[in-house]
């Protein structure tokens, strides 16, 4: 407790750090070779380590529950906070590859667990490249929930195979997606949006939403209100652009 | 910078490649971008007819294949053409051309489709209109199958019973993909993902026998280990460290700081036996042909049990013989291996091509007879003295070759498969380089 005190990255007020001290680049190469570890298979995530209070004692209970939702590059962590109380029973992660960033929302669901007891112990966050270890992560069917919430827009053609969303990643996305599972895109960036669209509906494995499904789903109102990005966007009067999809069974 | 230029030059060394003909009519070789076929039956060379505005290879082969059916063969490699064959006049049917330089290759069983996988780690098809013999030479455009993220491509394998397309990748990662009917649409539905090396995956290959058509998968990787899958699940069925097993075979000692890589497997067709090649380096200062594995290593398959266990041990004593490309055939019971790599302008070497021969490459009956695995001589490999001219481009190849050879070879697979490490120290003096930093503190 001391510690925290002296710690200048801490709020004294509201013992959430701070997000100054956390300062990053706005991107990050997702293709260069990656120096940090990765789980060698999904068998190996230590569930223990994400989520203390669920895995305390290697119980029976404690092989049942896996991750369901996962929050692609999910920044400062705003939808995953909002997420962890409306679903407290859903095991959910965020995968973010800067490392700054990442070390700031593992401090801030720290800090929140702290706070009130018992809540956001089902929300966690882990520093990988998940264009390149999603299958590392999650066995095949096990997401419900798959959220990529204002991706870097990579406006170059040459760039365009960093899109976090593209015809073959969808693939390895469709993998770990149970049936029925859904995946949420948002940005603001018409062009990007245009294209996540387009992925997305010529993919066989997925089917659009129907707009009365999304009123009635309480997530897509997160979508654009709980993220650092979608507020910056809303105080900015700026546009957003969403895609919602289910995973279905591919028509043979 | 300097020295990243010479590493990239330094990748341009290409490893030795041997594939047989499936009812062993024809061996191929390829060296750097020379490539060399024996007809057997015949016991003749065979010259190559290519009509194509660039004809024949320009640079590295990368990787040979036979079709199952024998009809067809493809080449490819760092050129960025694919070329295929018919194996009856020895003529290049079709070209394509890829994007980017080419890693592996793969023929669907009825030599319809051809599989081939790129430097950026995307597989490509190419559907074919069938083999006329008189036909003028078609060139194809190649359309995407699937991809890894970025990570180059090692091994592409169909499964025998061709419904699924295996892919290995440099970031231990094994792919099994549905093949759909028409894969020009792409493949979409991956059936699983074999995960538990923790080094480079080298090489891939199925394993069938009558009690389980669908096949097992054996993959070897940089981690030291040869690994039986249940592909269609995903799950690890046994692992064979054949690392800490060629440690015990070598001369007592020296284990230490030693690194082993799968190089490359060749199974039996009837799944009885794997034979594996293996690179050993000492992590140390002194590296030389003395610290290396020579010969081959034999895994038995037990089916029931589902394990994979060290058959026999095949040294090749007399010449520090370390196979860098292996190859079989239906029935011949003879395991073809050859040592090679392609001459080098930054060292000034020369190229190299040996080839060996090792009978009894069979287990008929699993428990009774006993494993007889012989090295030929060079007189009673099939072809004899003719073919190892052809194939060798030299009857005598000296003891100085080799092991400049076997040096060459370590570097190419190096950097080849093994992702360049920096220190943090290096890293950070990298990170305060950037010049594409707006604010300077």
């Amino acid at each position: 407790m001391l510690e925290n005190e002296e710690n200048p990255c801490i709020s004294k007020s509201t013992r959430l750090p701070r997000k100054r001290f956390y300062r990053a680049r706005a991107h990050s190469n997702p293709l260069s070779d990656s120096h940090f570890p990765v789980p060698i298979s999904p068998s190996h995530v230590d569930y223990s380590l994400h989520y203390p209070q669920f895995f305390q004692s290697s119980d029976i209970l404690a092989g049942s529950k896996k991750i369901e939702f996962a929050d692609i590059g999910c920044g400062f962590g705003g939808l995953l906070i909002s997420l962890a109380t409306l679903f407290p029973e859903t095991l959910m992660i965020g995968m973010e590859l800067r490392d700054k960033v990442t070390e700031y929302v593992k401090e801030r669901i720290l800090a929140l667990r702290k706070a009130s007891p018992g809540e956001y112990q089902n929300a966690s966050v882990v520093r990988t490249n998940s264009m390149k270890y999603i299958p590392n992560y999650f066995e095949k069917g096990q997401l419900s929930k798959m959220f990529f919430l204002f991706p870097d827009p990579h406006f170059k053609e040459k760039n365009h195979r960093r899109r976090v969303i593209s015809p073959h990643l969808l693939d390895e996305y469709a993998y770990v997606l149970r049936v029925g599972g859904i995946i949420y895109t948002i940005t603001d960036v018409e062009e990007l949006g245009d294209w996540m669209k387009s992925c997305l509906e010529g993919h066989c494995m997925f089917e659009a939403i129907t707009e009365e499904e999304l009123e009635a789903d309480p997530v897509v109102k997160l979508l654009s209100s709980a993220t650092e990005e979608g507020q910056k966007v809303s105080r900015n009067g700026g546009q957003t652009f969403r895609a919602v999809y289910r995973r279905i069974l591919p028509c043979v | 910078m300097e020295d990243e230029n010479e590493q990239g030059r330094e990748t341009e060394v290409a490893p030795a490649l041997i594939s047989v003909h499936p009812a062993q009519h024809y061996v191929t070789v390829a060296v750097g971008s020379d490539l060399r076929v024996f007809n057997l039956q015949e016991g003749c060379s065979v010259s190559l007819v290519d009509e194509s505005p660039e004809p024949l290879h320009k640079d590295s082969i990368r990787a040979i294949r036979f079709g199952a059916n024998g009809k067809l063969f493809v080449s490819a490699g760092d050129d960025k053409l694919v070329k295929i064959w018919s194996t009856d006049s020895w003529r290049c049917l079709y070209s394509v051309s890829s994007e980017k330089r080419v890693s592996a290759v793969a023929i669907s069983n009825g030599g319809r489709f051809v599989c081939f996988a790129d430097k950026f780690g995307i597989v490509w098809v190419v559907e074919l209109d069938g083999v006329h013999e008189n036909q003028a030479l078609v060139c194809k455009k190649a359309e995407p199958l699937l991809a890894h993220y970025c990570s180059i491509i090692t091994s592409l394998e169909f499964s025998p019973d061709e419904q699924y397309i295996v892919s290995a990748d440099r970031d231990f990662k094994i792919r099994v993909t549905a093949f759909p009917k028409n894969p020009l649409d792409g493949a979409h539905e991956i059936q699983s993902f074999c995960l538990a090396h923790t080094e480079f995956v080298s090489c891939l290959t199925f394993i069938c026998c009558q009690d389980y058509p669908l096949g097992l998968l054996v993959s070897g990787s940089g981690d030291s280990t040869v690994r039986l899958w249940d592909f269609t699940s995903g799950s690890l069925l046994h692992t064979c460290e054949v690392g800490a097993e060629a440690g015990i075979a070598q001369s007592n000692g020296r284990k230490e700081g030693s690194n082993t890589i799968v190089t490359g497997l060749c199974a039996t067709p009837d799944g009885s036996l794997v034979a594996v090649a293996i690179q050993r380096q000492l992590l140390r200062e002194s590296l030389s042909s003395y610290c290396s594995f020579p010969g081959i290593m034999l895994l038995a398959c037990n089916f029931s049990a589902k394990i994979l266990s060290v058959a026999r041990v095949v040294s090749i004593t007399e010449e520090a013989f370390i196979p860098t490309s292996l190859g079989t055939t239906f029935s011949s019971g003879l395991l073809w291996m050859v040592m090679g790599v392609s001459s080098s302008q930054s060292s000034g070497s020369a190229s190299l091509a040996r080839v060996r021969v090792i009978s009894g490459f069979s287990k008929n009956d699993a428990e009774s007879t006993e494993l007889e695995p012989i090295v030929l001589a060079d007189k009673e490999i099939p072809g004899g003295e003719q073919l190892l001219l052809k194939l060798q481009g030299n009857l005598s190849v000296e003891e100085e070759v080799f092991s400049a050879a076997a040096e060459a070879v370590k570097t190419a697979m190096h950097n080849l498969l093994i992702k360049k490490q920096y220190s943090a120290e290096r890293r950070e003096f990298r990170k305060r380089g950037r010049n594409d930093r707006k604010d300077k503190r």
